[in-house]
């Protein structure tokens, strides 16, 4: 390489460099640097008035799963944190495992419409996406209370004779963060089903393959890159789940991020909540690095 | 006679499955928008068509300075957040891979997959912080005002903003540029009068999309804020937790209906002419 | 219905029939028909080729056959029984792909194993044949190989391993040799005759090149905008084709046109070109063909000469094509062997006289 290429090589960088600037510095003010303020929360001393002393101390992330009885000082193993934890856990599970029981169907009819439908019903499923979390939670809500629109067809119907009360328990909690969620998984598997050659399906059913050992034995593993996308997409979101929580819960069904919500006001203890949040960062990262992992092992079979 | 034949594509009970899934997606917002209308006071009884509460909305001074709020905060959000990352994404894009590039890339997109409430907490604490130092060097004046607020949102815009306009840049023809040098335009020139207006609906787009996406924040909002500082979003968290009337019906249908109008240019303007 | 000598009739070597098949897209005036009408006969173990130009409606039939479509009209018939309706994973007729359909996911032997396990075979027989296949098309050594790793070559053997392995009576093949390049392409039409030999399976195979059918088949179908045209030997259509179609579609030749006669066809020059007609012919307008190669240059006296002028030679090495000017103007080509000096002894203005070996004259219909 002459000199001047190489000067020319280097002023491209600086320039990159220099045109990302004023974007970097409104993130490492507004979104990376806080996060390292809360990674050094987590090692000081509760104050207490809530805030923090400038005292260094590893309670709070010990308080993760222990707390400590404010008599006697004796640190035990909190069976309501474990269940906090649990319940985020479960009802992330079970919700990503619902979205793509129904989500395939749905990405799979969207992605076999004629190419002129197909744009609109992609339309469909992405508005409810982008629309205010908090307006369709409080839609669900709304279908869910006791005079809901799900309790007037039940009683309409005569399946039940009472109202059903399902508001302030998990389901509502898992029915919502479904509702909300779903888009994030359709949209994955339709990207992946896209790229699906139909002609695999041709080829299945010329060697004796039924319509189920077509779904099992060829598209499922074809499309497994887009079902993990998709899982991943929903899973992540449902652990840090905040606003569906709040709203469908009320208080009662607590998740992790309520949880974190509570130190900062009741529970008086910052370094906890502190702790709490690199908690889920760890797992939100750990969850995303397996997927990108896999996707790049993914791609290399072609 | 059979004309259809074996359909290779179809699979028993998915189109069923499908539909009832886009059912029960409009399902709960439609019953949401058509309850706006209701003239009575009861969530669940359909006492006749009303603009009632859209009136009593549009009276409510919390509501009416919640909207100006929401609006000033993502207009101001969508202009910075679209303008840095316009600058970004010419950094970015199109030029020979620099160190540090995949660093710029993770950070930028970082907003994307950090979960909200860790953000919501961290900025809190930060800003926290900040307004104590002001305080304390006598600049209390400055703690309050809708500038954090700006800010958290210009910060998480950053991504929906850039991507539109990054995608937009990669598939633009370089040998436009390439002409106007040809014909003796400098580099300013050539940015100004062929990049510029050809990245336009990328930048217009990416704006929209910022623009929408700070209107909707709720949880980092709720976190930053400061009392009495409401957003709309922020509003009706808090009104879920008394007393609800079909009010809230009406003002979210007014947020929906704002939100479908932005997203349909959007799709309209980011479509591949085919 | 002929005998052989072993008292079979020909209806009972039947393997694939078509009858009166009718496949139409669209109604009324605008109606588009792939196939239109079509009857045709296969006999078990043949080598059987449907040739045509693109659209002319042979992967059409061959889809019909897979089951992956259903006629608008008409009916599929396997060794006597009425499938027309039956879907595809039903039938016992195997598919090459045009684009191969290797299951990217499986590797070489999983692909080829994949059929008879969707048959419910026992494990031990699905390997054994498994590797009767791979040593059948020769592809042992890859057999733990996914597919995507492989050259178009062997993509195309595992394709063919995977439709042979279930033994299908019917295996149909769609333009499957398209893809390849020359040299490799002519190395898989041997393979390909070779394995239809040993394995005995009736073989449809689709194609636009004349000179892969002329080679390989038993018999060729030949088709034209969705009717076919013509069913016979490689030799029986080259050298007899029915219609001006078949006559051009298939090598090259030469139409000469004018009114029937007793002793032949009349033409606009006034020479006869000798031969039989029926009576009821007589007077109206016919069409005869006549190969390049079977042309002879002579002089003018020669019997039965017709009277052509020289317009320009051109040297192909091996041969040497001589285009020729009638009395009135209609153009002539002969295709003549070049002599071992390559002088053709042949120039430019010379006056010859055609002839022709007696019964190399055809007549075609339009």
């Amino acid at each position: 390489m002459s000199p001047a290429e190489d000067r020319a090589i280097k002023t491209s960088a600086r320039n990159g460099w220099l045109l990302s600037t004023p974007a970097l510095a409104v993130l490492i003010f507004a979104a990376s640097g806080p996060l390292l303020i809360v990674l050094v929360y987590s090692f000081l001393t509760p104050g207490q008035h809530g805030n923090v002393v400038w005292d260094f101390s590893t309670d709070g992330w010990v308080g993760i799963l222990w707390s400590q009885d404010i008599f006697t000082g004796e640190w035990a193993l909190a069976d309501a944190h474990l269940a906090i934890f649990w319940r985020s856990l479960w009802l992330s599970l079970m919700t990503t495992a619902f979205t793509f029981l129904v989500g395939f169907p749905t990405a799979w009819f969207i992605a076999t419409r004629p190419p002129k439908e197909r744009a609109l019903w992609l339309f469909l499923i992405t508005i409810p996406f982008w629309t205010n979390l908090l307006i369709r939670t409080y839609a669900i809500n709304e279908v869910l209370r006791k005079e809901g629109l799900m309790n007037t067809v039940l009683l309409g119907l005569g399946i039940t004779d009472t109202p059903v009360e399902v508001l302030y328990t998990q389901t509502a909690i898992f029915i919502g963060m479904t509702y909300v969620y779903l888009p994030l998984m359709v949209l994955p598997l339709f990207a992946a089903i896209d790229r699906f050659d139909m002609k695999l399906l041709e080829a299945g059913y010329d060697l004796y393959a039924s319509r189920m050992q077509v779904l099992r034995r060829i598209i499922l593993p074809i499309v497994k890159p887009g079902i993990i996308a998709g899982s991943i997409l929903v899973f992540v979101p449902s652990l840090g789940a905040y606003v569906t929580p709040r709203v469908l819960g009320g208080g009662k069904q607590m998740m992790i991020g309520n949880f974190i919500e509570l130190q900062f006001l009741q529970g008086k203890n910052w370094p906890l909540g502190a702790a709490l949040s690199m908690l889920l960062l760890i797992i939100v990262m750990a969850a995303l690095l397996v997927y990108v992992r896999y996707a790049n092992k993914g791609s290399s079979h072609g | 006679m059979a004309d259809r034949g074996f359909q290779v594509a179809r699979l028993p009970g998915f189109a069923t499955i499908a539909i009832i899934v886009f059912v029960a997606l409009y399902l709960p917002i439609f019953t949401l928008v058509a309850y706006s209308f209701n003239a009575s006071t009861s969530l669940a009884i359909w006492g006749g068509f009303s603009l009632d509460w859209y009136a009593k909305a549009w009276d409510n001074q919390q509501v009416k300075d919640a909207t100006v709020r929401s609006l000033i905060i993502a207009s101001f959000a969508a202009v910075i957040s679209t303008t840095v990352a316009t600058m970004a994404a010419l950094g970015t894009t199109r030029r020979r891979a620099f160190k540090g590039q995949t660093l710029i890339y993770v950070m930028i997109n970082q907003p994307l997959m950090v979960p909200e409430i860790v953000t919501a907490v961290a900025l809190m604490i930060v800003f926290g912080l900040v307004k104590v130092w002001l305080t304390s060097v006598g600049m209390g004046g400055l703690t309050t005002g809708l500038g954090y607020l700006i800010l958290a949102h210009s910060a998480f815009c950053i991504p929906f903003a850039y991507l539109p306009i990054r995608a937009r840049l990669e598939g633009m023809d370089l040998t436009l540029e390439t002409a106007a040098a040809d014909l003796y335009a400098t580099p300013w020139q050539t940015f100004r009068r062929v990049t510029l207006p050809l990245l336009a609906p990328g930048m217009i787009a990416g704006a929209m999309l910022a623009f929408v996406i700070s209107l909707d924040d709720v949880v980092i909002t709720e976190f930053v804020k400061s009392g009495g500082q409401d957003t709309l979003p922020t509003y009706m968290l808090g009104q879920m937790r008394r007393q609800l009337t079909p009010e809230i019906n009406a003002v979210s249908t007014m947020l929906l209906g704002l939100t479908v109008v932005l997203l349909t240019a959007f799709f309209l303007l980011t479509r591949k002419k085919t | 219905m002929s005998m052989n000598q072993r008292g079979m009739t020909v209806a009972d070597l039947v393997t694939i029939s078509a009858r009166n098949v009718v496949k139409a897209f669209g109604q009324g005036a605008a109606q588009m028909r792939a196939l239109d009408d079509v009857s045709v006969d296969i006999r078990k173990g043949e080598f059987f080729t449907l040739l045509g130009p693109s659209g002319c409606g042979k992967t059409t039939l061959l889809r019909l056959i897979a089951g992956f479509e259903m006629p608008s009209a008409g009916t599929i018939l396997l060794d006597g029984a009425d499938i027309t309706t039956l879907p595809p994973n039903k039938r016992p007729v195997n598919t090459v792909f045009q684009s191969y359909a290797l299951f990217p996911h499986l590797t070489v032997a999983e692909n080829i194993a994949f059929g008879l396990q969707m048959l419910g075979k026992p494990a031990a027989e699905v390997k054994a044949t498994t590797d009767r296949m791979l040593a059948l098309v020769k592809l042992e050594a890859l057999a733990g190989r996914k597919t995507s790793q492989l050259s178009g070559g062997q993509q195309q053997r595992v394709a063919l391993a995977r439709a042979l392995a279930p033994q299908p009576k019917v295996l149909l093949l769609d333009e499957p040799l398209s893809a390849l390049d020359l040299k490799l392409r002519k190395e898989m039409q041997i393979e390909l005759k070779r394995l239809q030999l040993e394995t005995g399976i009736t073989f449809v195979f689709v194609t636009h090149d004349q000179e892969e059918a002329l080679t390989m088949s038993d018999r060729i179908g030949v088709m034209s905008n969705g009717k076919l045209q013509q069913v016979g030997t490689a030799k029986d259509i080259y050298t007899r084709p029915i219609n001006r179609f078949v006559a051009s579609f298939i090598g090259e030749t030469n139409f000469l046109t004018g009114v029937a006669e007793a002793g032949g066809v009349r033409l606009a020059t006034g020479d006869l070109i000798a031969l039989p007609l029926p009576a009821a012919d007589t007077g109206h307008a016919a069409t005869v063909a006549l190969r390049p190669e079977q042309l002879r240059l002579g002089a003018l006296t020669d019997a039965g000469a017709i009277p052509a002028r020289v317009a320009s030679l051109v040297y192909f090495g091996t041969d040497t094509h001589c285009h020729l000017h009638l009395a009135d103007g209609t153009e002539v080509v002969a295709r003549l062997q070049s002599p071992a000096d390559g002088e053709s002894g042949l120039v430019q203005g010379q006056a010859v006289g055609i002839t022709f070996v007696p019964g190399a004259a055809q007549r075609v219909e339009e």
